[in-house]
C-alpha cells in the first residue's frame, strides 16, 4: 500500500434526473413499447431504470414517422438549415456534458475520466463537425448535386452508447436522412437522454427516433421494408447476420466490427512511452475496444525490459467505483461480457500462456475483471485470435519488421494497428504494409472526427467519419 | 558510493564511451511524455490526502531566495519563516531547506542554527555556470566552509549542447569531490537543453557523475520546472537505482506557485518514481511563493473557509 492514499473523489450522481422508467422516442414523442426490461449499472447491479422494449410494430412506427419526417421535412430542408439544428444539438451535448458523462459511467461501467474527457467531447465535436458538412455537400466529392438515402436504421453497440451514437446520427443527419436508432440493450440511458436533447433542440418530429430493446429489435429494424440504409457496429457474428439478411435487397450497408489489433513495438521504440500506449491500447475503457491493441507485439531484444515496465506501470492502474474520478479501469459491461472474458482467459491459460494481474482489490458487487496480461503466447493460441473484448492483453515477439508485419496481418481482422518506434522511416514502411483500416504511430485509441474509421476483411466495411462518412449516407 | 555504480563506470572513461552510452538511452516521444503528465494532473485529491499531500508539500519546500538584491536582513527573515512558517499553528511542520547565494551562507547558518533544517547554496557561477573550473570549485568550498550542507551546482549547458558530455562529467565528479560531505544537487536548466531526449540524457550524465539530486532549473530562465520534464527526470532516477542500486533524488524549481501544481508534482512521484520518492530527503520542491499558498489552502481545510493573504506572513 502506498503512504499517498487518495480519498475517494466521487464525482456527485445529482446531476442525473433518473426516472423510473423510459418509453420509446418515436415522432418527436416518448410513447409506451410493447414489452420493457430493467437497466442496471454493471458497477453495482442496482436497477436504474425500465426501459420500453420495441416490438416489430413499435419498430414499424418509428420508421414510418422517420419517413414522414423524410418526405415532408428533412429531405427537403436545405442544409444551411439542418447545419443549424445539428450545431444546437453539439452546444447542448456540450452544455449538459457532465450530465451526460455521468449517466454513461452509471449505465456502462466505465471510469468518468474517460466519459468526460472522451465520450462526450468527442460525441459533441462529431455533431459539430457534420453540422459544418451539411450546407457543403457538393463539394464533398460525391457528385455535384448529392442525394440522401431516406431512412436510416442505425444499430450501435453497449461499449461507448453514446459516442456511436453521434457517429451514426451525425453524418445521416448532415446528409439529409433521418434515423431510426436501436441502442444496445445494456446501455439505452444516454440515447434517451439524447432524445431529450433532440426535443430541446427543437429537432422536426420524427427526423431522429430511439427504439430500445435487444436482438429481436435489432432484427426488426433491419429487416424493415422501408429502411433505405443500415448502419451497424457490434461484433463479426451479428454483422454476418446483417449481411445476409440485407443481401438481394436495395438497403446501402456498413459495418463496423470486430477486432484483433496488433501493436507492435520495436527496439527503438520510446519505452516509457509506449508502455503508456500499450496500457491504453488495451485498458482504455476495460479493453471493451473493437480497436483495442489487444495483440502486443514485441521485438525480443526488448521483450523482457518492456514486459517489465509494463509490469509496474499495471501495478499504478486504480480499478473500482467508475464514478470515483481517479478511478482508471472501471466494470465490465455485463454479466455476460464478463464470462465471455473468463472464460477465454482460462482457455488461455489451459493453452500454456502464462497469465498475470498486478494484485488489485475488486468490489464484490457488480463485474470486474483485473487487467491481465498473457505472456509467452503464439499465433496458435486462440487468445492471440479470437477477440477477448475485455482487460486482456496477449504478448507475442517478433525479431525483425518482416515477421512483424507477417504476424501483425496474420489474422481475420483488420481494423487497427499501433507502430512503436523513434524512426520516422520504419514506421512509413511498416505502415503501408499492415492491412488495418486505422494505423496508429507513436500513440494508440486516438480517435477525431475529421479522420475516417473503419477495417479491412472480417472487421467490416465503409467509413464512419470525416468526408469519407458521408458516402455512406449520399447517393451521389 | 563509487562501488555501487560499478555497472557502469565503463561508459564515462571516454567521450566516445560516454557518448555511445547517453544516446543509446531509449529516446523521449513528446507528445506522449506531455500527454502522461497532463493525465496524471487530472488526479483528483481531496480531504484526508490532501491534507496528507499539504503537509508532505511544506516539507520539501526549499525556500529560497536568490536576488542580486538579498541582504542579510532579508535572508534572516526567510530562516525565521522556514522555522515556523505558519506564527498561528505550532502543528505545521517546517520546510526542508533554505536557498540562498553563497554570500548569504554565513547569515543564514547563524539563524537557523539547531533547527534542523537544511542550508542550501547555489554554487558553480549560478545561474549561467559561465566560469572556469577553479572559480567553480573555490565557489563551491567557500559555501561549504561557511556551513552549506547542500549545494546546488548549475552544469555547463554549452559544454553539454556542444558534445562535450565528458567535460560536463568531470566537472560535475570535481564540484562532488568539493562539496566533501555536503550534498550535490545538479542542476540541469532544462530550459536551455529544450528537448526531452536532452534531459534525458542530462539526468543520466549528472548520476553517474555522483549527483545526489537531479534538479530542473535555476529559475532564472523560463520555462523553469514542467510537469513533463520533472516526469523524465523521476523516470531516470527509477530507472538508475534499478540498474545500479543508488538512489538519486530529484528537485523541480522555479515557476511552481499553487497548492494545485505541488499535489500534481506529488502525484506524478507517487506513480512514476514510487512511494520510496515521497520523503524531503529525496524529493524537493525550489520555490518561495509556493509556500504561503500551501499555508493557506492548509488552514483552509482545516478551518472550512478562506483567510486573506494578510493572515500569512510575507517575507
Amino acid at each position: 500500500m502506498s503512504a499517498f492514499e487518495y480519498a475517494p473523489a466521487p464525482e456527485s450522481r445529482s446531476i442525473v434526473k433518473l426516472q423510473p422508467s423510459y418509453g420509446l422516442f418515436i415522432d418527436g414523442e416518448f410513447t409506451d413499447g410493447a414489452g420493457s426490461f430493467k437497466t442496471i449499472s454493471p458497477a453495482s447491479e442496482e436497477v436504474l431504470a425500465e426501459i420500453a422494449e420495441a416490438s416489430t410494430a413499435d419498430v414499424d412506427r418509428a420508421v414510418k414517422a422517420a419517413r414522414r419526417a423524410y418526405t415532408d421535412v428533412w429531405g427537403s430542408m436545405p442544409g444551411r438549415e439542418r447545419a443549424k439544428y445539428l450545431f444546437r444539438i453539439a452546444r447542448i451535448i456540450a452544455e449538459r456534458s457532465r450530465e451526460l458523462a455521468v449517466l454513461e459511467s452509471l449505465n456502462n461501467g466505465k471510469p468518468i475520466k474517460e466519459s468526460r474527457d472522451v465520450d462526450v467531447p468527442l460525441a459533441a465535436a462529431h455533431f459539430f463537425y457534420y453540422a459544418g458538412w451539411a450546407d457543403k455537400l457538393p463539394y464533398a466529392g460525391f457528385g455535384a448535386d448529392p442525394r440522401p438515402l431516406g431512412v436510416a436504421g442505425q444499430v450501435i453497440p453497449w461499449n461507448f452508447p453514446l459516442l456511436m451514437l453521434a457517429w451514426k446520427i451525425a453524418p445521416a443527419l448532415a446528409a439529409g436522412n433521418t434515423v431510426v436508432l436501436k441502442p444496445a440493450e445494456t446501455t439505452p440511458l444516454t440515447a434517451l437522454l439524447f432524445a431529450e436533447i433532440c426535443q430541446q433542440a427543437d429537432l422536426p418530429p420524427g427526423v431522429v427516433n430511439i427504439v430500445t430493446g435487444a436482438g429481436e429489435t435489432g432484427a426488426a429494424l433491419v429487416n424493415h421494408p422501408d429502411v433505405d440504409k443500415v448502419a451497424f457496429t457490434g461484433s463479426t457474428e451479428v454483422g454476418r447476420i446483417i449481411a445476409r439478411a440485407v443481401a438481394g435487397t436495395n438497403k446501402k450497408v456498413t459495418l463496423e466490427l470486430g477486432g484483433k489489433a496488433a501493436n507492435i513495438v520495436f527496439d527503438d521504440a520510446a519505452i516509457d512511452q509506449a508502455v503508456e500506449g500499450i496500457v491504453n491500447g488495451i485498458f482504455f475503457n476495460q479493453g471493451h475496444v473493437c480497436c483495442a491493441g489487444s495483440r502486443l507485439l514485441v521485438q525480443e531484444s526488448v521483450a523482457d525490459q518492456l514486459l517489465e515496465s509494463l509490469k509496474r506501470r499495471m501495478a499504478t492502474l486504480r480499478v473500482g467505483d467508475p464514478l470515483d474520478k481517479n478511478t482508471d479501469v472501471g466494470a465490465i459491461n455485463s454479466a455476460e461480457q464478463l464470462s465471455r472474458i473468463k472464460a477465454l482467459a482460462e482457455i488461455g491459460s489451459a493453452e500454456g500462456a502464462e497469465r498475470w494481474s498486478p494484485a488489485c482489490e475488486l468490489p464484490e458487487r457488480g463485474f470486474w475483471f483485473a487487467p491481465t496480461i498473457f505472456t509467452g503466447v503464439s499465433q496458435a493460441h486462440r487468445i492471440a485470435r479470437e477477440e477477448i473484448f475485455g482487460p486482456v492483453l496477449s504478448v507475442l515477439t517478433f525479431r525483425t519488421p518482416g515477421e512483424a508485419i507477417e504476424k501483425a496481418n496474420n489474422t481475420p481482422y483488420g481494423l487497427s494497428a499501433g507502430i512503436w518506434s523513434e524512426k520516422g522511416s520504419r514506421i512509413l514502411a511498416v505502415a503501408d504494409q499492415l492491412r488495418a483500416g486505422v494505423v496508429w504511430a507513436n500513440t494508440f485509441n486516438k480517435f477525431d472526427p475529421t479522420s475516417p474509421f473503419g477495417g479491412y476483411k472480417e472487421s467490416g466495411y465503409g467509413r464512419e467519419g470525416g468526408r469519407h462518412g458521408l458516402e455512406a449516407y449520399l447517393a451521389g | 558510493m563509487t562501488a555501487t555504480i560499478s555497472p557502469l563506470s565503463e561508459v564515462t572513461r571516454s567521450d566516445a564511451a560516454l557518448r555511445t552510452f547517453l544516446h543509446g538511452l531509449p529516446g523521449v516521444d513528446r507528445v506522449g511524455a506531455d500527454a502522461r503528465a497532463a493525465g496524471l494532473g487530472t488526479r483528483s485529491i481531496k480531504t484526508t490526502a490532501k491534507a496528507w499531500a499539504i503537509d508532505l508539500a511544506i516539507r520539501m519546500v526549499d525556500l529560497t531566495t536568490l536576488e542580486g538584491s538579498d541582504t542579510p536582513g532579508k535572508v534572516r527573515a526567510l530562516c525565521a519563516k522556514a522555522r515556523q512558517p505558519d506564527p498561528g499553528d505550532p502543528a505545521c511542520p517546517s520546510v526542508a531547506a533554505i536557498c540562498v547565494y553563497p554570500s548569504m551562507v554565513p547569515t543564514a547558518a547563524e539563524a537557523l542554527r539547531g533547527s534542523g533544517i537544511h542550508l542550501a547554496s547555489v554554487a558553480t557561477a549560478f545561474p549561467s555556470g559561465q566560469a572556469p573550473l577553479k572559480v567553480k570549485l573555490d565557489d563551491t568550498r567557500a559555501a561549504v566552509a561557511a556551513g552549506a550542507d547542500e549545494i546546488d551546482m548549475v552544469i555547463s549547458r554549452g559544454a553539454f549542447l556542444s558534445g562535450r558530455y565528458l567535460e560536463v562529467f568531470e566537472e560535475i565528479t570535481a564540484i562532488k569531490e568539493a562539496c566533501g560531505k555536503a550534498h550535490l544537487k545538479v542542476i540541469l536548466e532544462t530550459g536551455e537543453l529544450v528537448t526531452y531526449d536532452n534531459v534525458r540524457r542530462a539526468s543520466w550524465l549528472a548520476m553517474l557523475a555522483g549527483g545526489d539530486f537531479i534538479k530542473t532549473s535555476t529559475g532564472k530562465v523560463a520555462p523553469a520546472a514542467t510537469l513533463p520534464v520533472t516526469l523524465i527526470m523521476l523516470e531516470a532516477v527509477r530507472d538508475f537505482l534499478d540498474t545500479t542500486g543508488r538512489k538519486v533524488g530529484v528537485k523541480p524549481a522555479g515557476g511552481i506557485r499553487t497548492t494545485k501544481d505541488a499535489i500534481k508534482y506529488l502525484v506524478m512521484v507517487n506513480e512514476i518514481a514510487g512511494d520510496g520518492w515521497l520523503d524531503p530527503d529525496w524529493f524537493r520542491f525550489g520555490a518561495s511563493t509556493l509556500l504561503n499558498d500551501l499555508l493557506m489552502q492548509r488552514t483552509k481545510l482545516a478551518t472550512g473557509h478562506y483567510s486573506g493573504p494578510d493572515y500569512f506572513t510575507l517575507d
